[in-house]
This record gives C-alpha cells, sequence and structure tokens, in this order.
C-alpha cells in the first residue's frame, strides 16, 4: 500500500495532485529511487478524469467506458512504485524554496522537497448564466464525479447544457448508466465548425476523432439535441424548475427541468502555482492562463515544474506523458541519467499526436462570447454573490483591473478564492475597457490557497523574529 | 433526484440535521446528502438564498456543511464514517461552531 | 505572477486642465479629493494601475485614538478630531453615494497576554497622557473581569488590556470604494494608469508629465504614500518616509461574536475576522511570512479561543505608509505655491480630517498653521 498517515519533513520530490500526471510523474521518480511523495485532498488516488477508479461501485465497464479504466494501470504502477500517496491532504502554500504548507490527518505543518510537480490539474469553465447558483443546477464534471465515486445517477427531467467533449462523455456515460436525459442544449458556436475545419488534418489522424464522433452519434440517437443556443438561462425560485433558451435569434424557449448540468471546457487549475510566483500568460486560444514552462513543464521557479492540464489544457492521455516528463527532469537533476528511466521520446510522439488534435478542439468548442461574459443581474462571484452589472459599474468608475475590484467589491474574496468567478471577471473587465484580458491580468493569489483552521496556521513554526514583527514590548 | 447504480457496497449510518441517513461507504458527504433527497444543502452568508454542491472536487465551495460540530467543512472531500453527525447550514457559520 | 498592464488612455478625462490635481488614488488622495470636489473645485485624481502597492487595499480598517501621539501630542488631538468628525463625515459618504461605510464608534481594546504586556501597556498610556500640552481624553487600563463583561469571547490567556470609548472602526473597502463613486458623482476625474514621472511649475500652475500623458492644474496635492518621497522634492517639498511591511490574516464571514474592535482582532461588518499586526521594515509587499502570521494565529486564538476551528481565507502583506518618525506631515511649497504635501500612516482614522479639514485649506490656497502647523516636514 501506498497510502501513508504521517508525512516526513524531507522528501526528494513532492508531487501535488494524484491524477494522471502526478501519478505518472511520482512513478517515475519513485522508481528510480527517489523519496516521492504525492500530496492530493482527494480521498482516492485518480484525479478528476479517474475518479474513484480503485473504489468505483460502477463495475460494469461500459457505463464508464475504457478510457477511465485505462486509469487502473497507471494507479496500480503508481501504487508499485514504492511512492507514498497522502491522500486527503490540501496542500495550500508553496514558496520559492519548496516549502510546503499541507494540512493532513487534521493538523496543518510544512514539509520541504528538492523538486515539486504541480499537478493540480484542470477546473471546470465558469458557466454564468442568470439562475447557475440555483440548487439542482450543477456542473456536468460534478455530476460525473458522483457517478464514478457514488454511482449516484441524476433523475427527474435532466437537462444537459454547454458544449465540449466532457459535455457528450458524460451523457454516453449517463444513458449507459441507465439514466435518462430530457435534452442536450448545445451552445457552441455553429461558426466553430468552419473556423475548426483549418485545423481538421491532424485531428483526423488523431485518436479523438473515432472515439469522439461514435460517442456523439450514440447520444444524438437517443437523446433530444437542440442545437445553435445562444441564451440560457436556469429559472425557479428555490430550485431550478425550468431552462429558459434561445436558439440564433429565434424567440424564447421555457423547458420544464428537474436539474440542470453546464459545461463549457476546461481551464488550468492555476492556484497554487499563482500564489508561487509562477508567471502565466493569457492563452488566446484556450482563453485562459496558462503557466510559462519549458519542455519538461519547468517554470522560472527552480524546481519547480507543472504537469497536466494544470499546464495549459491537453486532457488526460497527454497529461500522463507530461507527468513522465516532470519526472524524468527530476530524476536527472537529482540523480543523473541512471538507465532507470521511462523513454523521452516516446512520451514526446504521443504529446505530438495529441498537441495537433488540441486546436481543432479548441476551435470547436470555443465557449462563445455571452457565456463566457455575462449581463445584468447574472452573477459573477458565486460566494460574495457579486453581479455582473455591479462589476461593470465600478469598472466605470475606475477599477481597471481585478485586484482593485476585489477590494471593491469582494469578488474572488470568498472561501473558493476566485476559482469560480476569475477568469469571468478578467473578460468582464477587458470587455468594458476594450483591452485584452492579458492586459488586464488576473486576480493576485496570496496563501493560504485553501482555507485552513486558524489553530492550523498558529501551530506553524515561528523564529525569533517573527514573534518580535508580531509582540512589540 | 438521484438514483443509485452499481454494486452495493457497504452501508455507513450517518445523521443529517439528526435524522438517521443511509449513505454508501465511499461516499463523501456532499453524495450522500445529494442521495439522500437533500436539494439544497445550505444559505447562504450574503442573500440568505439556498445553494447545492455544484462541483464535487473541491473547488466551488458550495458543499459547506456542518460536520461533528465544526462548520463550513468542504463536503464534497470529506468521506462519511459512521456515526458522522452533519448538520446543513442556514447563513453565516458561528463562531466555535 | 508578473505581468505588465500597459499604460492606457482609459478614463479619458474631458479636459487636462483642473484647479487642483491629487497625485495619489487611495484613501488619503480620495478624502482630500472628495472634499475638494464637494467644495466646488474641478479635480483630478491621478494613481496607479491594478497593481499598485496601494495601502489603502491592505490596512485594518480601525478608526483609533488610543496609542496615538506619542512623542508629538499634537497627533493626539488632530486623531481625536477626526475620530469627533467621522461620523457626520460617514453620513456625508452615504448621502453622497447611498453606501455604507459601517463607521461603528464601539471603543476598541488593546488586550494583554501576560502582566509584562499590561505593564508595558499601563506605562505607554501613562507616559502618552503625561506629556505637556496633551489634549485630555478617556483611555483606561481595565482588569480581565471588566473586560469579560464587554467581550465575553477571552480566552482564559487574557490578563487585561486598555480600553477607549472614542475608538472605533469602519469598512476600509467599502470607503476606498464609496469615495471613488462620490468623486465620479461629484464631477472630479479619475485617472488611473497615471503614474506621475515629473512635476514643472508653469504659469498659473503645474504641469504633471505622466505614462498616459500631461495633466495642467493650478494647485497640486501630493498624496502618492510611501512615493511622496519622490515628487515632494520637484516641488520644492519633502517627505521623508520609512516604509513598514504588514501582514494581515483574515477568516471565512461569521456570525457576529465580537462587539468591539481590538487593535490586533476586528470582526467586520460582513463577519469576517481581520488578525493582525506585524511591522518589518521594508517597501516590498511581495511574499506572506508563515512565521509571522503563524504568530499572529496564535495570538488572536489565545485572545479568542472560540477561533479555533474558523477557516483563514487569506493572507496579505502590505506596506504601511510611514514618514521617519510616524507623525503626519502636512505641509505647503514656499518656493512652489500652490504645491502641498500629505503624508501618513492612518488614512482611515484621519480620512474625516483629510475631506472636511485639510481639503477646505487646500481650497483656499493655504494651510492653517494653527491646526496643522506641527505636522510640517521641516520638523525633520
Amino acid at each position: 500500500m501506498s497510502a501513508v498517515t504521517s508525512l516526513d519533513d524531507h522528501y526528494d520530490v513532492a508531487v501535488i495532485g494524484a491524477g494522471p500526471a502526478g501519478l505518472a510523474a511520482a512513478t517515475v521518480t519513485a522508481t528510480a529511487g527517489l523519496s516521492t511523495v504525492v500530496l492530493d485532498d482527494n480521498p482516492a488516488p485518480g484525479g478528476q478524469v479517474w475518479r474513484a477508479v480503485t473504489t468505483t461501485p460502477v463495475q460494469d465497464r461500459r457505463v464508464l467506458g475504457d478510457d477511465y479504466w485505462k486509469g487502473q494501470e497507471i494507479v496500480q504502477a503508481f501504487q508499485a512504485s514504492g511512492a507514498k500517496h497522502a491522500l486527503g491532504a490540501a496542500v495550500w502554500s508553496l514558496s520559492r524554496e519548496r516549502e510546503i504548507g499541507v494540512s493532513f490527518g487534521g493538523g496543518a505543518r510544512m514539509l520541504e522537497a528538492r523538486r515539486v510537480v504541480i499537478a493540480s490539474g484542470a477546473l471546470e469553465r465558469p458557466f454564468p448564466i442568470p439562475g447557475w447558483t440555483l440548487p439542482g443546477v450543477m456542473s456536468v464534471g460534478g455530476a460525473q464525479t458522483l457517478l464514478k465515486a457514488s454511482g449516484l445517477v441524476p433523475g427527474g427531467r435532466v437537462v444537459l447544457a454547454g458544449a465540449g467533449p466532457l459535455l457528450w462523455l458524460f451523457a454516453h456515460q449517463m444513458l449507459q448508466a441507465g439514466g435518462q436525459i430530457h435534452a442536450i442544449l448545445d451552445t457552441s458556436d455553429r461558426a466553430g465548425w468552419r473556423a475548426a475545419l483549418k485545423h481538421a488534418m491532424p485531428f483526423v489522424t488523431s485518436p479523438y476523432l473515432v472515439k469522439g464522433l461514435k460517442l456523439m452519434a450514440g447520444v444524438r440517437r437517443r437523446v433530444r439535441l437542440l442545437t445553435g443556443v445562444t441564451s440560457l438561462a436556469a429559472g425557479g425560485r428555490n430550485k431550478v424548475e425550468a431552462v429558459i433558451f434561445r436558439q440564433g435569434s429565434e424567440g424564447g424557449q421555457r423547458m420544464a427541468a428537474d436539474m440542470l448540468l453546464l459545461h463549457q471546457g476546461v481551464v488550468p487549475n492555476v492556484n497554487l502555482a499563482m500564489a508561487a510566483g509562477v508567471e502565466h500568460h493569457w492563452d488566446a486560444q484556450q482563453l485562459c492562463f496558462v503557466p510559462v514552462l519549458d519542455t519538461f513543464g519547468g517554470t522560472g521557479i527552480e524546481g519547480v515544474a507543472i504537469a497536466g492540464d494544470g499546464a495549459g489544457i491537453a486532457g488526460a492521455e497527454a497529461a500522463v506523458e507530461r507527468g513522465r516528463l516532470a519526472g524524468i527532469a527530476a530524476v536527472r537533476a537529482l540523480k543523473g541519467d541512471t538507465g532507470k528511466l521511462p523513454d523521452e521520446t516516446a512520451s514526446r510522439k504521443v504529446l505530438a499526436k495529441y498537441d495537433g488534435a488540441r486546436a481543432f478542439l479548441d476551435t470547436l468548442y470555443r465557449p462563445s462570447r455571452g457565456f463566457r461574459i455575462p449581463a445584468g443581474d447574472t452573477i459573477v462571484c458565486r460566494c460574495e454573490e457579486v453581479t455582473a452589472q455591479q462589476v461593470i459599474d465600478n469598472v466605470r468608475i475606475g477599477c481597471t483591473g481585478p485586484n482593485q475590484l476585489k477590494s471593491f467589491l469582494r469578488c474572488g474574496m470568498g472561501p473558493c478564492q476566485g476559482r469560480m468567478c476569475g477568469l469571468t471577471v478578467t473578460e468582464l473587465i477587458a470587455e468594458t475597457r476594450g483591452v485584452t484580458p492579458a492586459e488586464i491580468g488576473y486576480y493576485r493569489l496570496r496563501p493560504p490557497v485553501k482555507p485552513i483552521a486558524l489553530a492550523e496556521l498558529a501551530s506553524m513554526p515561528k523564529t525569533e523574529s517573527d514573534v518580535t514583527a508580531v509582540v512589540r514590548i | 433526484m438521484f438514483q443509485r447504480v452499481g454494486k452495493s457496497e457497504a452501508s455507513v449510518i450517518i445523521s443529517v440535521d439528526g435524522t438517521r441517513v443511509t449513505a454508501r461507504a465511499g461516499d463523501t458527504v456532499a453524495a450522500a446528502l445529494l442521495a439522500a433527497g437533500l436539494t439544497s444543502t445550505r444559505t447562504t452568508p450574503i442573500s440568505g438564498t439556498p445553494r447545492a454542491p455544484y462541483c464535487m472536487m473541491g473547488v466551488c465551495f458550495e458543499c459547506l456543511v456542518t460536520i461533528d460540530d465544526v462548520g463550513n467543512r468542504q463536503g464534497c472531500l470529506i468521506p462519511v464514517s459512521e456515526g458522522m453527525r452533519v448538520d446543513t447550514q442556514k447563513g453565516k457559520r458561528e463562531a466555535g461552531r | 505572477m508578473a505581468m505588465t498592464i500597459q499604460q492606457r488612455d482609459y478614463a479619458t478625462p474631458q479636459r487636462r486642465d483642473y484647479d487642483t490635481v491629487v497625485v495619489g488614488g487611495g484613501l488619503l488622495g480620495a478624502s482630500i479629493a472628495w472634499g475638494l470636489a464637494r467644495g466646488g473645485e474641478r479635480v483630478a485624481l491621478l494613481d496607479e494601475g491594478d497593481t499598485a502597492i496601494r495601502a489603502s487595499r491592505a490596512n485594518f480598517a480601525l478608526v483609533w485614538v488610543q496609542s496615538k501621539g506619542l512623542g508629538m501630542p499634537e497627533y493626539a488631538g488632530w486623531t481625536i478630531r477626526s475620530s469627533d468628525a467621522w461620523a457626520g463625515f460617514a453620513a456625508e459618504v452615504t448621502d453622497v453615494t447611498g453606501l455604507d461605510v459601517a463607521f461603528e464608534r464601539t471603543g476598541g481594546f488593546s488586550l494583554c497576554l501576560s502582566e509584562r504586556e499590561v505593564e508595558h501597556r499601563a506605562q505607554t498610556l501613562k507616559r502618552l497622557h503625561n506629556q505637556p500640552g496633551i489634549v485630555d481624553y478617556d483611555a483606561k487600563m481595565m482588569e480581565r473581569s471588566e473586560i469579560e463583561r464587554m467581550l465575553p469571547a477571552i480566552g482564559p490567556e487574557v490578563v487585561g488590556g486598555s480600553f477607549c470609548p472614542l475608538d472605533g472602526h469602519v469598512n476600509s473597502l467599502r470607503l476606498l470604494r464609496a469615495l471613488h463613486t462620490g468623486l465620479a458623482k461629484l464631477g472630479a476625474h479619475y485617472l488611473p494608469d497615471h503614474r506621475v514621472d515629473a512635476i514643472a511649475q508653469r504659469a498659473g500652475g503645474f504641469a504633471l508629465m505622466t505614462g498616459a500623458g500631461e495633466v495642467r492644474a493650478a494647485k497640486v496635492v501630493l498624496a502618492a504614500g510611501n512615493a511622496n518621497m519622490t515628487l515632494a522634492p520637484m516641488v520644492g517639498l519633502k517627505a521623508p518616509m520609512r516604509p513598514e511591511r504588514g501582514q494581515i490574516i483574515v477568516t471565512e464571514r461569521l456570525q457576529p461574536f465580537l462587539k468591539h474592535p481590538v487593535v490586533t482582532v476586528r470582526q467586520t461588518d460582513e463577519g469576517t475576522v481581520m488578525i493582525g499586526d506585524s511591522k518589518e521594515e521594508g517597501i516590498t509587499p511581495e511574499g506572506t511570512n508563515m512565521g509571522i502570521a503563524a504568530v499572529e494565529a496564535d495570538r488572536a486564538l489565545r485572545m479568542f479561543p472560540v477561533l479555533k476551528t474558523v477557516n483563514v481565507v487569506r493572507t496579505w502583506t502590505g506596506v504601511r505608509v510611514m514618514t521617519q518618525d510616524g507623525f503626519p506631515i502636512y505641509d505647503q511649497s514656499e518656493t512652489h505655491p500652490g504645491a502641498f504635501v500629505a503624508c501618513c500612516h492612518s488614512g482611515v482614522t484621519l480620512a474625516a480630517n483629510h475631506a472636511l479639514t485639510i481639503a477646505p485649506m487646500i481650497a483656499k490656497g493655504a494651510l492653517d498653521l494653527d491646526i496643522v502647523g506641527a505636522f510640517s516636514a521641516k520638523r525633520f
């Protein structure tokens, strides 16, 4: 068993995140004989894509599909590698000196590593529509997690809305699990198909194509599909009761619903890396901030690498290879070429295949403007209940960016620390000011990047000079 | 609004707002609450409107609940355990609970 | 995250020619601009951009009297004047903007966790109040039992403390927003991304060279925090500064549990608990020192054990605007008539004075030395 109940003070390698990239990186470094720990706040290995792959009650393999079960092999290799796994460990800070603040087993502590691989993966892009805070509205990824980890299938009139491969994959899985989908509202831009065609060649030769088309065709045969959706709202008093939408420029339609599942792609989870001081830039293709990395995922901070979707969205298969590359770099840095390394060229070959196809998917499923940049009373910051109009009004009185806006409106200051509103706020300010999101930037993030109990913070090591900075007698 | 599929695991008894609820071993608290039929699991500290788990992966903090007398815990990250007491929250958390 | 924001002529002003240009869009500059705009002046407020080092976004939001003025008795009087004016100022802000800045003068505490701290605190208050010429006000030491009646949540380690009924607090972030909201309504021009590089004397006033073009005004007020150090000499003034780093912790929102602010722990009107206040020399706000945060957290917990499992949502480091002796500077230029400088650490406490007392003086063209003469930089 790789799971541990206590942590050491030092490791050769600390990997943050137990998804495809983190497991692959840790497997490489532990196999090479480096002491390796994987820290992850989930109760089981696998990350989101292979969530609960070792424990899922959904044992009929046709439901979650081959790509899901592939994760078993990666998890098994990880468990055999000698790497330690701290389950339920929440990392809340990372310094330039590679000190990691982590809450684990009911207490907080610091540990140090000679190499750190951040593999904190992706999160779903915010989908700020009117009513998206109502109970009964959930992200597609959230519903998928319930299926994988607990065998829960949403019931009643379930409407899926949005765009992106995950939406179709989940629709397929839900149907396989015996669930019923009332309708799918496709928000992808029709122009996206035309634009995507110029990236079609690499896609046709990629592993995505056959799988994707087959899956979509299967779902379309069984579910009512409404395409060209240009506006979307969840209606209801204390829970969702209806979905209100438009197709193209047609009039509004209302569809009774018991659940609305939203998805419009995934974006890198940047909080830890940004708080650590890793430089990020705006990716105009993927419409999100991505870290600036070398070819092994290395950041500008000595000894800190980022692998997997946190390095820019590329999917699980690519994440495994990026994890391996980060692992290889760590082993080379700490041990030299030991000969016990996986084949770097093989990883790069696989990556090239997926990279080529990515442009097609990114263009095809590019979330439309209206679903990224809300207006009026639509809530932007769910924690602090800040609306789009409030953001616009405060930009007009002179908030040039997200940090002043945070002070004025508290958006991004709630417990989610901007994860659910950061991109929306950046794009909304950019649009209101008529400049690019790159010029606006992102919230300045500070530790702890996950909330920790005051007593945990109080238990951290303190030096004499720390005390003098506070106690003045 | 959720149905169970898959093979039945060992069950775990928890209490939710004082009511006995049977969950599956391996469920997170948030999953157990949704499986038990709760529509909303808290009201917000600002407007008092109802909310429910949204992301199920520790990102959105919508699933905050009081677990064994400690408030604002992320229900989607914490596995259920036998005898656990879960309370849904109304508005702001109390200091000391 | 390193990201450069290019200078943009963003909120394009209608004019580039003002009665007064105020340099610095934080609480100090915005309060003075507020007072000037309320008095009918055509005002421009120049500011840096979104990532400026901004004390107004990092402060502790106390309107605080006790302990102010040791070493300069006039500072105690000046502080009390603002504290007395605050309720009226808060009402005026609400009147103009519709925003409630949550000013409360509940009286505030400084809590001691050992007999040694009690003794030190008592000595400080005694020395403060024994100064010749100090205004007499109520600030006293309290026994633990008396404190406990007012703050039932205190822990067993609190042995005593001091209390001053004049102390209070506001929501300082909402104050910053309200001042900016009001300035827009009062017709002042807020010009962000206008970092001032040079100031030249021109016929009838000043020309300020900024990254986004030139701005002209008859008068100029330097309210740029620690940057006044380099700006003041451009108009024949000086502002010797000694910036200080300070760290603050903030928690999630809680039900009200703390009726009176403590100098290091306060509950905001929104329910969050702020915990401070460390001091280190330095001007870079980069990087939170976890050790310092740990000491702050530990002391807050010993004062209020009820906070044990409360979640910390953020920590941050700010830079205090500090003059070399810690007291404010208000000065006017002899060589460049119409140029003023204002520096102070307490942009929240003194906001009422800045809007209601300093601004009218500037509007008239001269500081009233009977009121603020003690704060001239000539003392350095």
